[in-house]
């Protein structure tokens, strides 16, 4: 594991830079454990002060001293991407495995309603589930929502990994040294696909931070608890960029598009990894 | 052709069952809503003026037979789908008593032109820049435009609709930033009319080819440089095909089946862009709808335009399903 790790970062600069950039904004984030100011006080910095010593990255027309508010803000969005990922690789991965593992009927049923849920669009029905819950869909919710709508593409690309690897030699041996069906998916065919696992979970919290961001910039999320979105609104709401306050919407644009970029960079170049024949004309083999 | 039937019959099951799960998601989620929309319409006519406490019970009484809501949930249900057949889905509630669906009608025809276009010339643009660029792999042009490309990519969707409104309304006032026709002309098929549409709808699109572009032209160039390294390529190279052949009919051909699939699967993402879209340029289009009804309470507008997009997107994606064969004849219609 390791030494795969060694080799992405030695040969590989697209990993190099996505890990600093999401490393960057991680570390960004857990400054949020040593704030000295509460994030969802309002008033208590000087409103609409530029970039300075004093104040980093400035404050906003709600008198929030924008560094520390910031460190929040990524330390939930991030923290809801991480959630959103983590469940819905565990929908994947069980899916995928079955699917590809046990094939005939089962494989059927679950593909069918895998591909219910690909053309299921999913912004609406988040704005439903708005609709109803209004300023009682917090995080996790949402987060879970979001998990059982962000499995599907996985599943399948799990699902066809397993399916070769049901007829390798390995697969046989332990089907005949007696291995139940669960133990052969969880032990002998996992670790195939933890690379895919990976790569799309960086994918996934692309896609979920996105929707997020996207929420809230509607206003249709709990704005109270600080996240990238939620900053976004409140800046739009203030018109920041009209009376010039541009610094409360441009730092966050920033930092996020930095988030995304290295999230990118890390799935892009993981990707890349999977396939060998690319792997190889990298290392100039 | 016998094979092809069967195929396209198993499909339109398939896009069958699509829409039943997501119609019957969308009114379960609905119908749990707090706002009752007859006791809005009702708080609306008591506090324009006073009436006798028989006449707005008998007003509640009419009210919630026209919303349907006199009989249990399941009943509801019934109701409901077998309302959904003929196109009725109950009065809204911000333009009461219009129908809900008549709302979303309106909307509609901007939201699938605005969609259509863009994601058309999106994908067709993006996929043969993509194309080229996989295959031209020494081109400087190409290569600088990846570099774009990554760097434009991980750009939020409503960061770039308010670039666009700031440097086309602002810095350079020359297109308009917001509507769909200006105020002054009147909705007809007028060369004033089309060309006023034309014009507003520059800046929406162009917000949305410039997020579109940079996925396509990544994923093609992708799987072109991985399809120049197969036996048949060198093998025609070698042969002495020409280079505009090869890579037209050759390489960007096969790999052009794997990106049908993938804008099967991006419509429902593309969808809920435009929502953003239309709400920063204040686009009479369907998501501008859904915000207002979201905000409004309406819940009979917010379950029309999800009906709509469930039926829509399933069908979008089922008409792509079933040009897939007929461009790769590889895929054995199963």
């Amino acid at each position: 594991m390791f030494s795969v790790f060694r080799d992405l970062l030695r040969y590989n600069i697209e990993f190099a830079i996505g890990v600093v950039l999401v490393g960057a904004i991680t570390i960004f984030s857990l400054l949020s454990f040593i704030s000295p100011v509460d994030p969802v006080a309002i008033y208590t910095a000087i409103p609409d002060q530029p970039p300075s010593a004093q104040y980093w990255f400035g404050t906003n027309s709600r008198g929030q001293d924008l560094f520390w508010h910031l460190t929040f803000a990524f330390r939930n969005t991030l923290s809801f991407g991480v959630t959103v990922a983590i469940l819905s690789r565990i929908i994947s991965i069980t899916v995928g495995l079955t699917a590809g593992y046990l094939g005939g009927w089962v494989d059927r049923v679950l593909m069918f309603v895998n591909d219910i849920f690909v053309a299921i669009p999913i912004f609406p029905i988040l704005i439903l589930f708005y609709f109803v819950l209004r300023s009682g869909l917090d995080t996790f919710t949402l987060a879970l929502i979001m998990a059982c709508f962000g499995w599907p593409f996985d599943a399948r690309l799990i699902r066809s990994v397993a399916l070769g690897l049901k007829h390798r030699e390995f697969t046989r041996h332990a089907v005949f040294a007696g291995m139940p069906p669960v133990r052969i998916m969880f032990e002998e065919h996992l670790p195939y696909v933890m690379p895919i696992v990976f790569s799309t979970a960086m994918a996934n919290m692309i896609w979920s931070i996105g929707l997020q961001v996207t929420l809230a910039v509607l206003g249709f999320t709990n704005l109270n608890i600080p996240t990238v979105g939620t900053a976004l609104y409140w800046a739009n709401n203030h018109s920041a960029m009209v009376v010039g306050v541009w610094w409360w919407i441009i730092i966050p644009v920033i930092l996020i598009v930095l988030t995304f970029l290295g999230l990118f960079l890390l799935a892009v170049s993981m990707n890349e990894y999977i396939d060998p024949r690319s792997r190889l004309r990298r290392m100039g083999a | 052709m016998y094979d092809y039937l069967i195929f396209a019959l198993k499909r339109f099951l398939q896009l069958l069952a699509v829409v039943f799960a997501g119609i019957s998601a969308a009114f379960l989620v609905s119908h749990l809503s707090p706002i009752s929309p007859v006791e809005t319409i009702i708080g609306r006519v008591a506090g324009q003026s006073t009436y006798s406490p028989g006449a707005i019970n008998s007003l509640r009484e009419t009210l919630t037979e026209i919303f349907g809501l006199n009989v249990p949930l399941h009943e509801q249900y019934f109701n409901f789908l077998g309302r959904f057949v003929v196109g009725d889905l109950g009065p809204s509630l911000i333009a009461f008593p219009t129908p809900a669906m008549q709302l979303v009608m309106l909307a509609l025809p901007w939201t699938v032109g605005l969609l259509t276009l863009s994601t058309i010339f999106t994908w067709l643009v993006g996929n043969i820049l993509g194309g080229l660029a996989g295959y031209y792999q020494n081109s400087r042009l190409l290569k600088a435009f990846g570099v774009v490309a990554i760097g434009v990519q991980p750009i939020p969707y409503y960061i770039v609709a308010f670039l666009m409104v700031i440097i086309f309304g602002f810095l350079w006032p020359v297109l308009p930033i917001s509507g769909g026709f200006a105020m002054n002309v009147r909705p007809s098929w007028s060369p004033e009319f089309v060309l006023s549409v034309l014009r507003h709808a520059i800046l929406p699109a162009t917000s949305l080819v410039i997020v579109g572009l940079g996925t396509w032209f990544l994923g093609m160039r992708a799987l072109v440089s991985n399809i120049v390294t197969e036996d048949y390529v060198t093998y025609a190279e070698l042969a002495g095909v020409k280079r505009d052949r090869i890579v037209g009919s050759y390489v960007i051909r096969n790999a052009l089946v794997p990106q049908l699939t993938a804008l099967a699967m991006a419509l429902g993402g593309i969808f809920s862009g435009t929502v953003i879209t239309e709400q920063v340029f204040a686009y009479p289009g369907l998501g501008s709808l859904l915000v207002r009804a979201v905000n409004g309470g309406d819940s009979a507008v917010v379950l029309a335009v999800s009906c709509i997009a469930v039926v829509a997107v399933a069908s979008a994606i089922f008409l792509i399903d079933m040009i897939h064969p007929l461009l790769d004849p590889r895929i054995k219609a199963e």
